[in-house]
C-alpha cells in the first residue's frame, strides 16, 4: 500500500502532499458486511480530528467514520451514493470516501502505520 | 415474593455508580406532588366483589352528547374494527421478535404505511409513533438531523395555532436539547397564521410547523406558507388530522414541492376516545429523507424462491443497532391502535373516509349556524373550517361549559386557558355521530342558558 496510515477505529489516510484521501480499512469493511448505504460529509466542512463526519451502514450494521486528521473536507466521493458496494470491493482504491485539506499535518505523526494497525487487530 | 428483582446491595451498588447517596436523591428533579405518596394498595377483592365495585364505578358515567373535539374526535366505529382488531392473532402492541415470523402482522403494518403515504400524498411512512404530539416532537428532531448542515439547525418555528397540549409536549421534549422555539402569532381576523407578516429568515430557523386544520379548526394557507418555508431554506412539517384529508388537499401537495414531514394523530381512523388514549401517532416523508426517519418501517420483499414477503427493513436507524446514535428511542408502539386504524380504513375506503370527513364538515357547519344565531354568541374568525369552530359568548365560558354539563351536553374546549385574549370563548365540534336532533338540542339549551342568565342578571340589576 502507498505509504497507508491507520486509525485504531480503522479508517486509512493515505497522504498527497498537504491533501490527504480518507477511507476505511478492509478489515472494516469485512466486518460491516455488504455496505448499502453511505452518508458523505458536506464539501468544505471544517473538521477536528475525532470528528464523526460520515456514517457507513451495511445490512447488518451502521457505523460512524471518524476524521483521521483536522482539516477542511476538499472532496467526497460520490460514485459511493450510487453505488456503496464499491467500498466492499476496493476499500484502498475506489471505495475511498473524502478527501482533506490538512489544518495540522503534524497530526500524521500520530497516526498507526499498517504494522501497528494489524497488531492492534489482532488484539481484538 | 419480592416482584423488586434488585437486593439492596445491587441498589447501593447502582446508586453508587450514578453518584447518588439515595433513591430520593436519584428522583430529586421530579417534583414531589408528582410523586406517589405511598404504595399500600387495599387487599384483593374477589371476582364477585369486584365486579359489584367495577358496576358501582360504571354508574357514575354520564351519557353525555359530545361537542367536544380539540385533538380527540368522536367518529363512528364500525362494529367490525374491533371485532377483528380484537383477534387473538392481533392481540398485541409490539412488532415480534424475529418479526419476520409473523407475517400476518407484517403485512398489517405494511398496508397501514401505504395507506397513510397515500393518505398524506407522502413516499413514505413508518409503523406508527406514539401519538400525534410525540409524533409532531419525533418529526422535529428529524428535520433537525436533516438540516444539520445549516449554522444552527436548532432553530424552529410553531404557530400559535397548534395545539396547546402538542406544544407543551414539544417544549417537554425539545428544551433539554437546546431546540429553540419561535411561536408564530396569529392574525385575530382569521385566526390563521397571517402570511404578510411572515419574519425573514434571517435568524436561519430551520423548521416551520403547519398545522392543518389549526387547533381552532380554521384552514390554513398551506400552499403560500411551504413555498415560503422553503424558499428561506426550511423544512415543512405538516401536522394534520387523518379525517380531514378526505377533503383537503394532501400534504405531499402542498406549494411547489409539498411538505417535507407529515405527522398527526391516529385517533381518528377507528379509536375510542377513551379518556384520552391510548392512541397513536403516524410520520410520513419523503423517499430521500427516510434514512433519518424515527420508528419501524416494514419493507416488501420477496424469498428465496420468489415468493413476496415482508420484513422489517432500514433497521440500522434504530437503537439495536445504532445504540445512543440511533435515530429514535422509539421502538415498542401501539400496533394494536395500528391494527384497528388499518381495518377501519380498509371498510371505509377513499370514498367512504371522504363521506365521513363532508359530514363531519356539514354537521359542524348546522351546529355554528344555529348557534351563532342566538343572540350574543359570534364567530371570530371569518375563515374557512373543517370540523371545529371558535365561537365566542355573552359571558364566562367554563360557567356556560358547565351548566351545559349538567344538561349531559359537553359543550366544547375552553380557550381562555390557553389563549387569553379569547376568554369568553369555545371550540366546538360536530361530527358525522350528531344528529339533527343532538344539534338541535345544543341550540336550545345554549340559548335557554343565555337567556336565563340575561334574565336573571335583569333581576339582579333591578334587585340592586
Amino acid at each position: 500500500m502507498n505509504q497507508l496510515k491507520y486509525t485504531k477505529t480503522h479508517e486509512w489516510v493515505r497522504n498527497d502532499n498537504l491533501t490527504v484521501a480518507v477511507g476505511i480499512t478492509n478489515h472494516a469493511q469485512e466486518l460491516l458486511g455488504d455496505l448499502v448505504f453511505i452518508e458523505l460529509p458536506l464539501i468544505g466542512k471544517a473538521v477536528k480530528k475525532g470528528d464523526s463526519v460520515a456514517v457507513v451502514e451495511s445490512v447488518k450494521a451502521a457505523s460512524d467514520v471518524y476524521a483521521p486528521i483536522s482539516g477542511t473536507i476538499t472532496e467526497v466521493n460520490t460514485a459511493l451514493a450510487e453505488n456503496p458496494a464499491l467500498l466492499n470491493q476496493d476499500p484502498y482504491g475506489s471505495g475511498w470516501i473524502m478527501k482533506l485539506s490538512m489544518s495540522n499535518p503534524e497530526e500524521l505523526n500520530s497516526l498507526l502505520q499498517e504494522e501497528d494497525y494489524n497488531l492492534s487487530i489482532e488484539e481484538h | 415474593m419480592p416482584f423488586i428483582p434488585h437486593t439492596d446491595l445491587e441498589t447501593k451498588e447502582m446508586l453508587k455508580e450514578v453518584n447518588a447517596s439515595s433513591i430520593d436523591e436519584l428522583f430529586a428533579e421530579i417534583p414531589r406532588a408528582l410523586r406517589a405518596k405511598d404504595f399500600n394498595l387495599p387487599l384483593g377483592l374477589n371476582e364477585m366483589t369486584m365486579q359489584k365495585t367495577a358496576e358501582q364505578l360504571a354508574a357514575k358515567n354520564k351519557n353525555l352528547v359530545c361537542f367536544l373535539g380539540a385533538g380527540s374526535y368522536e367518529h363512528h366505529i364500525p362494529a367490525a374494527v374491533w371485532d377483528i382488531a380484537s383477534r387473538g392473532e392481533w392481540m398485541t402492541a409490539y412488532t415480534p421478535y424475529q418479526a419476520e415470523a409473523s407475517q400476518g402482522t407484517l403485512q398489517l403494518l405494511y398496508e397501514f404505511q401505504t395507506m397513510m403515504a397515500e393518505l398524506t400524498g407522502m413516499e413514505v411512512a413508518n409503523a406508527s409513533m406514539y401519538d400525534g404530539a410525540t409524533a409532531l416532537a419525533e418529526a422535529v428532531l428529524m428535520s433537525i438531523r436533516l438540516q444539520k448542515n445549516l449554522p444552527n439547525p436548532k432553530k424552529i418555528i410553531v404557530p400559535a395555532t397548534l395545539n396547546p397540549l402538542y406544544k407543551a409536549t414539544l417544549n417537554t421534549l425539545l428544551s433539554p436539547l437546546n431546540i429553540e422555539i419561535f411561536t408564530l402569532d396569529f392574525a385575530q381576523k382569521t385566526g390563521t397564521i397571517d402570511i404578510n407578516s411572515l419574519p425573514d429568515n434571517k435568524e436561519g430557523y430551520s423548521t416551520l410547523i403547519i398545522s392543518q386544520p389549526n387547533f381552532f379548526g380554521c384552514i390554513e394557507k398551506v400552499n403560500e406558507l411551504t413555498d415560503w418555508a422553503h424558499a428561506n431554506q426550511m423544512l415543512v412539517i405538516g401536522c394534520v388530522n387523518p379525517t380531514s384529508l378526505g377533503l383537503l388537499t394532501p400534504p405531499g401537495k402542498w406549494g411547489k414541492k409539498g411538505a417535507d414531514i407529515v405527522c398527526g394523530e391516529g385517533q381518528p381512523l377507528g379509536i375510542f376516545m377513551a379518556s384520552g388514549g391510548p392512541y397513536f401517532g403516524f410520520l410520513t416523508t419523503k423517499l430521500a429523507y427516510v434514512r433519518q426517519m424515527p420508528g419501524r418501517i416494514i419493507g416488501r420483499t420477496v424469498d428465496k424462491n420468489g415468493k413476496q414477503g415482508f420484513t422489517l427493513t432500514l433497521q440500522a436507524r434504530e437503537q439495536h443497532i445504532r445504540r445512543e446514535k440511533a435515530n429514535s428511542n422509539i421502538c415498542t408502539n401501539q400496533g394494536l391502535l395500528v391494527t384497528a386504524a388499518t381495518v377501519y380504513l380498509s371498510l371505509l375506503g377513499p370514498e367512504g373516509l371522504k363521506n365521513v370527513a363532508l359530514a363531519a364538515h356539514q354537521n359542524t357547519m348546522a351546529l355554528v349556524n344555529k348557534l351563532a344565531a342566538i343572540p350574543g354568541v359570534s364567530i371570530p374568525f371569518k375563515t374557512p373550517v373543517f370540523h371545529e369552530v371558535v365561537l365566542t359568548l355573552p359571558k364566562s365560558s367554563k360557567e356556560v361549559l358547565n351548566k351545559l354539563l349538567e344538561r349531559n351536553i359537553l359543550g366544547g374546549y375552553p380557550l381562555d386557558a390557553d389563549y387569553p385574549l379569547f376568554k369568553n370563548s369555545i371550540l366546538v365540534c360536530a361530527t358525522e355521530m350528531r344528529t339533527q336532533e343532538e344539534i338541535e338540542r345544543y341550540s336550545l339549551t345554549l340559548e335557554s342558558i343565555l337567556t336565563t342568565d340575561k334574565n336573571n342578571m335583569l333581576k339582579e340589576k333591578t334587585w340592586n
